[in-house]
């Protein structure tokens, strides 16, 4: 290890990784063409359309726009309310 | 025919007008016929960078509104024979021109020259689609900034969706010491994020400021980094291999105060 490194506080995130990481979630939603609040929007009205069906976990939900190798992903995460009985086995 | 190569950014300031004047010069020096045309109608700056301000007569929208021929408003460079100036007009706007005449435009021009340079202004608007209307080719400039790298994003999906194809990189204003220190995106990360080929990396460099006041671009001085690594670039355009130039620094302060006291990286 590097003394002069540990010196000048190189145990904190270098301004790079963070400029990286930043640029990486601003360019999937550029890419995308999706605002965060559009997110916020689509979150909204998939609470209410899934609601008619069965019981979610509104705070839990979760919308998020994805960048895998060569694709975008839409990917919602819906943590769904299961009642104790519901899975005791009979 | 030659070629139509626009040089383009998204964002301002980073180089796009330095990059063009110093491209062309390069190539032009490679023995090529090349025109440099600003198309930044309103805000034209391609003349002084090269040298060239006092020399004005017509401009690119006076060639358009067929004022005057082609080539009566092509400027001839102090330096080099086979290289010209199409000025931007300064009192108009970018609406002045549109792209089907700028289509029009380099169509002519590449029939003589061997290479069109295009120099784009900032933004995504008409001067922007008016820039890479006729473009073969683009070359993306962009600064090791988040900011930059956002815009050239952006730019590089417009483009795309003008079924321009792969354009190309240059990363300007580098600064080696700050990539070093981890704080500056380097060139490995620039590609990777935004997926399109390197065509040179441009240091951060002061004979640039020096020759733009002379208006004389960086690659006529032989012991400027930045213009060794422009003419590299343009040799890269005429197709030729050239490995990209060591920018590595190894002696700063405390890389020279750790050789002093034997504390070296491993
Ligand atoms: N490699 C470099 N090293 C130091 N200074 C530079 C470098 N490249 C460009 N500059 C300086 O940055 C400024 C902006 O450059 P330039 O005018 O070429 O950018 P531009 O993209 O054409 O700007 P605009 O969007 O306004 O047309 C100039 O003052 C120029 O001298
Ligand atoms: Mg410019």
């Amino acid at each position: 290890m590097d003394i002069f490194n540990k010196m000048f506080g190189k145990n904190n995130v270098s301004s790079k990784t963070v400029a990286k990481e930043r640029l990486r979630l601003v360019l999937v939603h550029d890419r995308a063409n999706v605002s965060p609040q559009l997110l916020e929007t689509l979150k909204e009205e998939l609470i209410k359309v899934i609601s008619k069906y069965t019981e979610i976990d509104n705070s839990a939900l979760e919308v998020s726009i994805n960048n895998s190798e060569h694709s975008v992903v839409l990917v919602a995460n819906i943590p769904i309310r299961v009642r104790r009985s519901m899975n005791t086995v009979c | 025919m030659g070629e139509v190569i626009v040089v383009t950014s998204g964002k301002g300031g980073v180089g796009k007008t330095t990059t063009t004047a110093n491209l062309g010069t390069a190539l032009a020096t490679l023995g090529y016929k090349v025109v440099l045309v600003d198309t930044d109608i309103g805000l034209r700056n391609l003349d002084v960078v090269m040298g060239l301000e006092n020399r004005i007569v017509y401009d690119i929208v006076d060639v358009v509104e067929g004022v005057c021929k082609i080539k009566q408003a092509l400027i001839k460079d102090k330096r080099y024979g086979s290289l010209y100036l199409l000025p931007a007009a300064q009192t108009k706007d970018k609406t002045a021109i549109n792209s089907e005449q700028m289509k029009q435009l380099c169509g002519e021009l590449k029939k003589d020259f061997d290479y069109v340079l295009i120099d784009c202004p900032a933004g995504i608007e008409q001067g922007f689609k008016n820039a890479i209307a006729g473009a073969d080719k683009a070359i993306i400039v962009a600064t090791p900034e988040v900011s930059s790298v956002r815009d050239a994003d952006r730019i590089i999906g417009l483009l795309e969706a003008a079924e321009m194809d792969s354009p190309k990189l240059v990363i300007n204003r580098l600064r080696p010491d700050m990539v070093k220190r981890g704080d500056m995106m380097d060139i490995d990360d620039m590609i990777e994020i935004l997926a399109i080929d390197l065509l040179g990396v441009v240091p951060e460099d002061e004979t640039i400021v020096i020759s733009t006041n002379r208006g004389e671009p960086a690659v006529t001085d032989k012991n400027s980094k930045a213009g060794e690594a422009y003419r590299n670039i343009a040799r890269r355009i005429t197709g030729e291999n050239v490995p990209l130039m060591n920018l590595t620094i190894e002696n700063g302060f405390f890389q020279k105060l750790k050789k002093l006291i034997g504390l070296r990286d491993s």
